[in-house]
């Protein structure tokens, strides 16, 4: 039986299941299906809850609503085989490279999910970084040094300091 | 049925009561979700992938990232024993002990403890690493000052999944972009009596937070205890996330105090309610975990709002920890069953009350 078919799991409610437990959970899988009204009588929101977001998304992708735009994310995922019937499942991807297989559905259900597709946070440094992204690390850790000096935490500060100090090229202010 | 020596003490730092309205908030969490480069998620891992992870993670433990006391515990390695103490102290996640066949822990499985610091890294979970840091009260800054140290040094040692726009990238897309999940565990005992916790909730959805029980997705609100948590990792700085976040928790519990002093001044009604609870722990032969976890609720009030003279919120924080089936077992050195545990819970809880506020733990075996 595919996700879309299954009906609520309480035991005196045989309506279509629309909210997917799954996908609302942080650290674990739950698995439990419910209909809409069953999920606003548990205190979920299911016009807030990102599992929906999840389960409209995947909901769309079967029917093909989005076929065009997704367009080779159909396919599944050069590196580790993942296909969209095993996120549709498991609401988890299969790897890294999933994020470029998917990518144009995913950025959309990102958007949902977060209100917003890019990421504004920390910028990683690898071990081997090249200078774009030695700069742009150099960058990010301006910006989070002047919030430690906005909200006074000067051990942050003093932290950030001596990170910047190391990243930058010999000789520069 | 003994957890190692030198295991004994993991993970209960965040007991003492020392963070700010450590008798409102117990603790405060902050999880980093990171992945390696080139590695398949679990979802896909076979055991040589996970392997692999584990193999990873073992080769950094030596090096300066870690203090000289961090120790890489492989889940298959502990006995059953250990690895649900682990648990009970949100050490572990039941994922990482084995969700499919539970108590069976898949390859590769294992968490890096510090005996320091409140810091615990899980491998192979449904993220190749969770980081997590874990204090008393709501200390969310040093929270996630401590995790993103432990971030910056694992990251300067192996490759993780990062990508330009989305950010750090994980196996569930509801954790992309930091990866930053903070987390509350809060007492609203005074806010659910006075009925304002339906309006204190939905406001909570309205700014990006949500909440759920005791133990996590699913759990039932046991106690008045709550944890909240901010449902979106993307498009904000992990600065941003932390501080909206402590700002609002910081909202509700103006909010909680303000409707204690309510209830405060509402007649004998609350004292009554304090007492019957405090009265029955004192007493009770036989405790379920949920009846303790209702009638702590009352006795934490009471001590909060000075109706009861003790006993510290510490020892309340014990006892919600050192009554869990795991902990009690290690108490009394075997297995115990369902009503056998129930008398051992509430001789447990009247030896606190009583003044002895050990631990079974320590307790036993002398």
């Amino acid at each position: 039986m595919s996700e879309l078919d299954r009906v609520c799991d309480r035991p005196d409610c045989d309506s279509p299941a629309r909210v997917h437990l799954t996908e609302v959970v942080d650290n674990k899988m739950t698995t439990q299906y419910l209909c809409k009204s069953c999920a606003e009588e548990k205190g979920l929101n299911p016009a807030s809850e990102q599992g929906v977001e999840i389960a409209d998304f995947l909901e769309q992708l079967a029917r093909g609503d989005d076929m065009d735009e997704t367009g080779a994310a159909t396919e599944p995922c050069d590196f580790c085989g993942m296909s969209l019937d095993g996120f549709r499942d498991t609401g988890r991807l299969g790897c890294p490279q999933c994020y470029t297989s998917f990518e144009p559905g995913l950025r959309r259900l990102l958007n949902r999910i977060h209100g917003a597709a890019r990421h504004t946070g920390k910028v990683y440094l690898p071990p081997d970084p090249a200078v774009g992204e030695r700069g742009r690390r150099l960058d990010d850790l301006r910006r989070r040094l002047q919030s430690a000096v906005d909200t006074e935490d000067f051990e942050r500060a003093a932290t950030l300091r001596d990170q910047i100090r190391e990243l930058e090229p010999a000789g520069s202010a | 049925m003994k957890t190692p020596e030198t295991l004994r003490d993991l993970g209960l730092d965040w007991l003492d009561g020392s963070g700010p309205h450590a008798d409102i908030v117990l603790s405060t969490r902050v999880r980093l979700a990171r992945n390696l480069q080139g590695h398949r998620y679990s979802t896909r891992a076979g055991a040589g992938d996970r392997e692999a992870v584990y193999r990873a993670v073992a080769g950094i433990v030596e090096t300066p990232v870690f203090s000289a006391g961090f120790r890489l515990l492989r889940m298959g390695e502990l006995d059953g024993h250990t690895r649900r103490i682990f648990l009970e102290r949100r050490l572990v996640s039941s994922e990482l002990l084995g969700r499919k066949r539970p108590d069976h822990p898949s390859a590769g499985a294992a968490v890096l403890v510090c005996p320091d610091d409140p810091v615990s890294i899980m491998v192979n979970e449904e993220d190749h690493l969770r980081l997590q840091s874990l204090v008393s009260g709501l200390s969310i800054t040093d929270a996630w000052s401590m995790v993103d140290r432990l971030d910056d040094g694992i990251g300067r040692d192996l490759s993780l999944a990062y990508h330009a726009d989305f950010g750090y990238l994980t196996s569930c897309p509801t954790n992309t972009g930091t990866g930053l999940r903070a987390s509350a565990l809060v007492h609203l005992p005074a806010l659910v009596l006075t009925k304002e916790i339906g309006r204190v909730l939905e406001g909570l959805d309205r700014v990006g937070l949500t909440h759920r029980g005791l133990y996590g997705e699913g759990s039932d609100i046991v106690g008045n205890f709550f944890q909240i948590s901010n449902q979106k990792t993307l498009g904000s700085s992990e600065e941003d996330l932390v501080q909206h976040f402590g700002n609002t928790v910081s909202t509700v519990i103006e909010k909680e105090r303000h409707a204690r002093q309510v209830l405060r001044g509402a007649g004998p009604r609350t004292e009554d309610l304090i007492w019957r609870a405090y009265g029955l722990l004192r007493h009770a032969r036989l405790l379920t975990y949920r009846d303790l976890m209702e009638l702590l609720s009352g006795v934490r009030l009471g001590v909060s709002l000075g109706m009861l003279p003790s006993p510290h919120v510490s020892a309340l924080n014990r006892i919600i920890i050192f009554s869990q089936p795991a902990h009690l077992a290690e108490a009394a050195g075997r297995e115990l069953d369902g009503p056998e545990r129930q008398a051992h819970r509430a001789e447990y809880v009247r030896r606190v009350l009583e003044g002895e506020c050990g631990s079974p733990t320590t307790d036993t075996g002398s």
